[in-house]
């Protein structure tokens, strides 16, 4: 029989246990909203970058007129021998399956590019370590320096620490090097995975190609996939339960401001040449889809944390409904032995 | 004509501001641009600089690291990757990476990016002049 005693100080224990997970739910819950905002407050310019680059197709000659090839490089489309592949996950855990799930995805998306090297940029402490217990860390490759190798997969690059204050110069940084690496030759695309967060419902893991750039506006994935069922319920339910909205920020009026920019029906004069202003615009646009790409990133995490310290939270309730039922029983069985022992006293003693 | 025009600041970030001014100067990239009410319409990148523009009488500055701008008639916006006002901006960093960068100037290697490094310069400046208030 367990100590009445003993059950009790677990029970504190398990209280105590769900005061902590149901704060950060709470947190989590808070940090998510202010990550949908942040998504929010950038989304006009990208918007508008996004627009200007498409109306300076048109202008800039884009394309040569006779063979129909691009003329900037980082239009070019080249056989995939070399690829940067960025990966986006947390620099925290205890967020569920958000961590592995990206991991996993990276690691069948690697099954997938057999036969190219790929060179790997971890964004995020978890997927960082994942890699580097699988990889070997190597220097990125340039074909400037001649003693440089290639490896098959190696780990080249980290950011960790910078998803809690995100700012977008750490987008611009990542972009800004992938982009002279591709126009170098270095490497020949970029795949970016991450946790796309549309809403909380809305969430599928892609692997984005950045570089070379398809079409402006239109995201290329390599691969897609959703999330279980199972997990979108779990959020879903979490998320109402903390106040956060199910449905997807309505950006109509940002992108109907956006789409008027740099687009008016007027003969703009061009301080620089179209083509100039596109070669100068075309890696913004990189950055600025990293910098989505990450507060989305962001934003996944946050959900799926409140949504594992809401089930930590239940199961705690749980274990404590349990526990007070053992002890309950404990006290019970105690008393009925104090008083058989009483009753068979005194029948004794009379 | 209109006394004043809609100026609109955006960065990756947020809406810096949208109210109406009666001029801006624009550090573009061939130089500054002065822009009063019924511009013609015009488009062109910024450098790293300062942008500075009158709303109500007031002279407000910002230090801009490279964008882009359309003006309108009625209309101009602006894009910028940084939009920094000078109580934003943190003087001991620029000027850590104003050192930095020419320190790395004096001594080139072989994988010096003279543009790049030079581009630092300019924004570290900007940051500390537009910080100082000169």
């Amino acid at each position: 029989m367990p100590n009445v005693l003993d059950v009790k100080r677990r029970i504190r224990s398990v209280i105590n246990t769900r005061q902590i997970t149901k704060a950060m739910k709470m947190v989590s819950a808070a940090k998510l909203r202010r990550a949908q905002e942040r998504a929010l407050a950038a989304r006009p310019y990208s918007q508008m970058l996004t627009n200007v680059l498409k109306s300076l197709v048109a202008r800039a000659e884009v394309y040569d007129e006779v063979t129909g090839e691009a003329v900037n490089p980082l239009l070019e489309r080249r056989e995939e021998k070399n690829i940067l592949f960025i990966v986006v996950t947390g620099d925290k855990g205890l967020a569920g399956a958000f961590n592995t799930n990206v991991a996993k995805a990276a690691m069948r998306f690697l099954g997938m590019s057999e036969g190219r090297n790929v060179e790997i940029e971890a964004v995020g402490r978890k997927g960082r370590d994942f890699l580097r217990r699988r990889f070997p860390v190597g220097l990125p490759f340039s074909t400037k320096n001649e003693s440089a190798t290639r490896l098959p997969v190696s780990v080249v690059g980290e950011q960790v620490g910078v998803l809690g204050k995100l700012e977008y110069s750490v987008a611009g940084d990542i972009a800004e090097r992938a982009a002279k690496r591709f126009n170098d030759g270095d490497i020949d695309a970029v795949y970016l995975i991450y946790n796309e967060f549309k809403s909380v419902v809305a969430q599928r893991l892609v692997v984005d190609r950045l570089l070379p750039i398809g079409q402006v506006g239109v995201q290329e994935f390599a691969l897609v996939e959703k999330l279980p069922l199972e997990d979108r319920t779990e959020e879903a339910k979490a998320a109402m339960s903390a106040g956060v909205s199910l449905k997807e920020a309505d950006t109509s009026a940002i992108d109907t401001a956006a789409a008027q920019f740099a687009a008016a029906p007027v003969d703009y004069i061009y301080e620089q040449a179209p083509a100039e202003i596109f070669k100068s615009l075309l890696p913004k646009y990189i950055g600025v889809m990293t910098y989505r790409a990450l507060l989305e990133s962001v934003a996944a995490e946050h959900a799926a944390r409140m949504t594992a310290m809401e089930s930590a939270t239940s199961n705690a309730s749980e274990m404590i409904d349990r526990l007070t039922l053992i002890m309950n029983r404990a006290r019970q069985a105690k008393i009925t032995k104090e008083i058989i022992e009483i009753v068979s006293g005194a029948a004794a003693a009379g | 004509m209109a006394e004043t025009f809609q100026l609109e600041i955006v960065t990756p970030d947020r809406l810096v501001a949208k109210l109406a001014a009666e001029e801006a100067q624009l550090p573009g990239k061939n130089g500054y641009l002065g822009i009063l009410p019924g511009h013609a319409p015009l488009i062109t990148e910024l450098a790293a600089g300062e942008l500075s523009y009158v709303t109500g009488g007031v002279t407000m500055r910002l230090a801009v690291a490279w964008g882009f701008a359309e003006v309108l008639p009625d209309k101009v916006t602006v894009l910028a990757e940084t939009a920094e006002a000078p109580a934003e901006i943190d003087v001991v960093a620029a000027q850590k990476d104003k050192a930095a960068a020419e320190a790395a100037l004096a001594h080139p290697t072989e994988s010096t990016d003279y543009d790049a490094l030079l581009g630092n310069v300019q924004v570290a400046e900007t940051r500390i002049q537009v910080a100082s208030g000169k």
